[in-house]
């Protein structure tokens, strides 16, 4: 590939591994102050955690020369960076913590800030699953990644998407933060559905067509990066739904057996009036 | 929660509709970890596969992950309220096993040609086997179920 772009710049290490590292450290002192008086799972924390390191250890040399160099380093980069970091994040409650941590007056202006209609369009699950899928159809299949490895501001603001989409789209779907206006479970559900079909397709193109075009990566890299990119987010993907239908469960075994028969999957009468995923 | 009444009664359908889908989401498993993985009979794609296929193979294999998941939440939640019927849930799992291999047989191997069973000269004898094994093990849930059936009101049966 070419060596232009670089490959640890320092706007990607302040970005990518200081700062989450910095939110890191405010996560833990605000669940750990929580914890004098209330429950916060430790589950919670060590998934915040694991999503922070995948995050951190993905930008740093070893991988992200690895990345620079082969198509398979950058895969497992993309990987780590879009799906398991986010999917860590996510369910590491951040949004219910910063909201219990901060005063009553505040946490109200953070709620009326996601209520404004453009941040409630911006996290609805299709503009979510847009960014995030749409958005690697763009990269892979059009000379966006050549361009990217030889134009810095551009490889930076693609790693930073990986990760804001991905945290984005995994939260519309089954984040267990409060989400106001979150759509019913079925048209989350299809959204899901529809993503999960495009990532495995997409990942199919690529293998079968030798995409991304423009790089010096062999076939067999191509290939090999393809599969890993088909296999890898099946996997997140199989996390997400399990956690998305784990909401759904844990919800309908805390009804009685009446309310609950009817509210079971298989049976589409789900009142799509459910504002956060618990 | 207090699910565990002792005098509730096993539900055959819900057991038999949970297991299918985990014995549809075992056979693919199994498909792919020795056709694709080990054996490397099956080709991961297909330069011939039209795009119609590629796109339906695509949405089949999302909606496989999904129903797999909501099978194992259902499977555990008949559990928990204890009105999981086990002879109908083997049956469900056997009747998923054969579906899944059937399906693949005929749908994704002849309608859409995603890939053969085996690159040879004659695919034949494989089809064969492919698609007998899948009846077989439909013709094995479909027995299981009305044992199952049968020991649930056995003063129909007699």
């Amino acid at each position: 590939m070419h060596h232009a772009g670089a490959p640890h710049s320092g706007v990607l290490l302040i970005l990518l591994v200081v700062i989450p590292a910095v939110l890191l450290c405010f996560y833990l002192l605000a669940a750990i102050r929580i914890r004098h008086t209330a429950r916060w799972s430790a589950w919670r924390i060590a998934s915040f955690t694991t999503g922070i390191v995948l995050i951190g250890v993905s930008m740093l040399p070893p991988l992200a020369n690895w990345a620079h160099h082969d198509l398979r380093g950058h895969m497992l980069q993309h990987l780590f960076l879009g799906m398991f970091g986010p999917l860590g994040l996510v369910f590491g409650c951040p949004g219910t913590l910063l909201l219990r941590s901060v005063p009553a007056r505040t946490a109200r202006c953070f709620m009326a800030l996601l209520r404004l209609r453009p941040i409630r369009c911006l996290i609805h699950p299709i503009t979510a699953a847009l960014l995030d899928i749409g958005g690697m159809y763009l990269l892979y299949l059009t000379p966006l990644f050549a361009l990217s490895m030889v134009h810095p501001a551009l490889f930076t603001l693609l790693h930073l998407h990986f990760v804001i989409s991905g945290y984005l789209f995994t939260w519309s779907i089954a984040g267990p933060d409060p989400a106001p206006h979150r759509p019913g479970r079925k048209v989350r559900l299809t959204v899901l559905f529809l993503a999960t079909a495009a990532h495995a397709i997409l990942g199919k193109v690529m293998y079968g067509y030798g995409y991304p075009h423009g790089t010096s990566a062999s076939l067999i890299e191509i290939e090999a990066a393809a599969q890993w990119m088909y296999y890898g987010g099946d996997l997140a993907e199989l996390l997400l739904i399990a956690a998305f239908f784990a909401a759904w469960f844990r919800h309908r075994s805390r009804l009685p057996e009446a309310l609950a028969d009817r509210s079971a999957p298989e049976s589409e009468t789900w009142p799509s009036t459910a504002v956060s995923g618990e | 929660m207090t699910h565990a009444k002792p005098l509730l009664k096993p539900d055959l359908k819900r057991s038999l509709r949970a297991a299918l889908p985990l014995g549809i989401g075992f056979m693919a498993a199994v498909d792919e970890i020795i056709f694709h993985q080990i054996l490397a009979w099956h080709h991961f794609f297909d330069r011939g596969t039209p795009a119609f296929s590629l796109l339906s193979d695509g949405l089949l294999h999302s909606a496989e992950l999904i129903f797999f998941v909501v099978g194992f939440f259902m499977f555990m939640d008949l559990r928990k309220r204890c009105t999981l019927d086990r002879r109908s849930a083997w049956a469900g799992f056997f009747l998923g096993l054969g579906g899944f291999q059937i399906f693949d047989g005929l749908v994704d191997h002849k309608v859409l040609r995603l890939h053969q069973i085996r690159y040879v000269e004659n695919v034949l004898p494989y089809d064969l086997a492919w698609n007998g094994t899948g009846i077989l093990l439909l013709l094995l849930g479909w027995f299981l179920y009305r044992r199952a059936r049968a020991a649930a009101h056995p003063e129909v049966e007699s």
